[in-house]
């Protein structure tokens, strides 16, 4: 098949140089190729000492300006260039046949696609289950509340909790602002308990429910994190204060997937009395989390990290000692009264499923067992998480053998299927743009839109120029082998393409250190 | 797998290898092609994890697991047919590029940059 269509495709590219209507394509082709033409002229030092270097590699040159040809088909369905349109469609057709035009999914801490057995489990509540929760006087109600109920035994197993703790909400940003809103509201009523800690690295939602909160004239301490991205446990202690109502710190970084000390934390919130809230949405059913091993007060959980439904998390709210928080959310009184609003059972079914096959894959070392965190991947059953270590040493060790490149956060306390990597003197951007075929993301989903370098990797204390190189591979449970080889074959030529491109690259084979460069101003 | 199943009676080693069989057959059938590896690999590297188990209860129990795990998959597999999607850059067995093809000019920019300098 191979041979058969690039035979073709040679015939019609013989074709179209021939023909004199091939103005516009060579013209295209002329433009694409006459930029980097232009760099390379300027760059003559360079290609002249390192001609290796400089070489343009040919796959990726062609990799990156095929959608060029695509978009010319479709540009042109008037006939006017006749010769254009006929060997662009073969190219298209030629390319769909031999390899798909779906970019790899290496974005797993934004979200993970549904599991196939979740979705089944789901499809009875959006086809015969139709009955609302909340209806206590006939079947339909029944049959519905019986699965949400299931499914919050799942969930509640999962993170060795009570059934009773486990709150509904339609997410992990609203558990968030339930748990740090509603904690300070209550406890703030009196007038003694105004202060709040968190630290610099938390998801937005967390940093913005406190902002909030300093409106309300409550006091926040946000707490600078190491180099590692990890807390200093004495700062912490020593922020505690008498009138602290409550301790935020995330259990998995969103960004780059460092594990804080959640059972030291707990502990010592605990002995202080504070409360202790985590935002364990990349964490649960990822890394082993027991609620009363690690005496977490309060926890917000979401379904679609875990392959489950969007729509739907969890917040764990702890009975014994009792947390009190004030409900942002009043109506019906469902949940506790603390979320009111009816339920959507699809969803809570599926949301349980998740949980359960997360469940099944460590159910060895939940089970109301302290768990360490150190050595958790060297247990036999952990079959998902053991897979995503293997392919992220695999994927780590790619990327960082390539030149200047830094792995961002904690190599030792990290969940491992968040890989950050900063590529010196590759714009973080412009390597995406680079890597359409893959699904990437440079942090995290809600600040995607906008161009502003990580402020959790400037919290880190990278520069800006680091945290604007820095990119994020999220490996899952249905990443496969030949996905990780496949980016690492791409990150490389595309790196060495990019950088090829930038004058700094060159300064730097020149032995330039860049730091001392006086740039003029404009 | 042989050799632990061997030892049992009745035809459990025989309904183990068809469900693998049919496990295996039926993962197949998902046009997604992440869904499709990890179904075939779940599969195998489960049979493979459980062939030493040999307490014929234990075995049964797994092997009815098994089964329910195959109704979910036949009836996941029919859905994941009905909404399908282009396929992925990595499916087809080829590797990054259009390299072989010899049609486009552009990949002889390195050959130019050479002969301008």
């Amino acid at each position: 098949m191979t041979s058969l269509s690039s035979s073709a495709l040679r015939q019609a590219g013989r074709l179209c140089r021939r023909t004199a209507a091939t103005g516009t394509l060579i013209s295209t082709t002329a433009r694409v190729a006459n930029a980097p033409l232009q760099q390379v002229a300027q760059r003559r030092y360079v290609s002249e000492s390192r001609q290796d270097n400089a070489q343009v590699k040919v796959d990726t040159a062609i990799k990156l300006n095929k959608d060029d040809f695509i978009n010319v088909a479709a540009q042109s369905p008037d006939g006017s260039n006749m010769m254009v349109s006929p060997m662009a469609e073969v190219l298209k057709q030629a390319t769909t046949m031999e390899e798909g035009q779906r970019p790899i999914y290496l974005d797993m801490q934004a979200t993970t696609p549904v599991d196939p057995r979740v979705l089944d489990a789901m499809l009875p509540f959006y086809t015969g289950l139709y009955g609302n929760p909340h209806s206590r006087t006939h079947a339909y109600g029944w049959e519905s509340e019986k699965a949400v109920e299931e499914a919050r035994e799942h969930i509640a197993r999962l993170i060795g909790a009570d059934p009773k703790e486990i709150i509904f909400t339609s997410g992990a940003t609203e558990s968030n602002n339930m748990s740090i809103k509603g904690v300070a509201r209550f406890f703030g009523r009196s007038g003694k308990k105004k202060h709040i800690i968190t630290t610099q690295t938390e998801h937005k939602c967390v940093l913005d429910s406190c902002r909030h909160l300093q409106d309300d004239g409550f006091e926040v301490t946000y707490l600078p994190v190491q180099q590692s991205g990890r807390i200093d446990m004495a700062e912490l202690e020593a922020a505690i204060k008498p009138e602290t109502a409550l301790v935020s710190v995330m259990t998995v970084n969103n960004e780059i997937g460092v594990i804080q000390p959640i059972e030291e934390i707990g502990k010592l919130c605990r002995s202080k009395k504070v409360f202790f809230h985590t935002d364990a949405a990349q964490a649960v059913g990822k890394i082993p989390l027991d609620v009363n091993a690690m005496n977490i007060d309060l926890m917000s959980i979401s379904s679609h990290k875990i392959y489950g439904p969007k729509g739907i998390g969890a917040c764990y709210v702890r009975r014994r000692p009792r947390v009190r928080l004030d409900p942002l959310i009043t109506g019906g009184g469902q949940e506790r009264g603390l979320r009111s609003g009816t339920l959507a059972p699809a969803l809570a079914a599926g949301f349980g499923e998740a949980c359960r096959i997360a469940y099944e894959d460590m159910e060895d070392i939940c089970c109301n067992k302290a768990p360490s965190l150190k050595n958790i991947f060297s247990l036999s059953r952990l079959y998902d998480a053991k897979r995503v270590k293997k392919l992220s040493d695999r994927l780590l060790k790619g990327l960082l053998s390539l030149e200047h490149t830094t792995q961002n956060g904690d190599p030792e306390h990290f969940y491992p299927g968040c890989v950050n990597v900063s590529f010196a003197y590759v714009e973080g951007e412009s390597l995406l743009m680079a890597l359409k075929d893959i699904a990437l993301s440079s942090g995290s989903a809600c600040t995607s839109a906008s161009l502003e370098p990580s402020y959790v990797l400037r919290a880190l204390g990278n520069s800006d120029e680091s945290a604007h190189s820095s990119i994020r591979f999220g490996i899952g449970r249905f990443t496969t082998e030949a996905e990780i080889d496949y980016v690492l074959k791409a990150v490389k030529e595309r790196v060495d393409f990019l950088r090829e491109l930038s004058p700094l690259w060159e300064l730097v084979q020149d032995g330039v250190d860049l730091s001392t460069i006086q740039w003029s101003q404009h | 797998m042989a050799t632990a199943i061997q030892a049992l009676k009745g035809d459990a080693p025989q309904q183990a290898r068809s469900l693998y069989r049919q496990l295996l057959r039926q993962g197949d059938q998902f046009a997604a092609y992440n869904f499709r590896e990890y179904a075939k690999r779940r599969t195998r590297d489960a049979f493979r994890e459980n062939k030493t188990v040999d307490d014929p209860r234990m075995v049964q129990e797994l092997i009815q697991k098994g089964l329910k795990e195959l109704q979910v998959l036949k009836r996941a597999t029919v859905v994941s047919q009905f909404y399908q999607m282009d396929r992925l850059v990595v499916e087809g067995g080829r590797s990054v590029g259009l390299s072989g093809y010899g049609v486009v000019d552009l990949p002889t920019w390195g050959k130019k940059e050479q002969t301008d300098s």
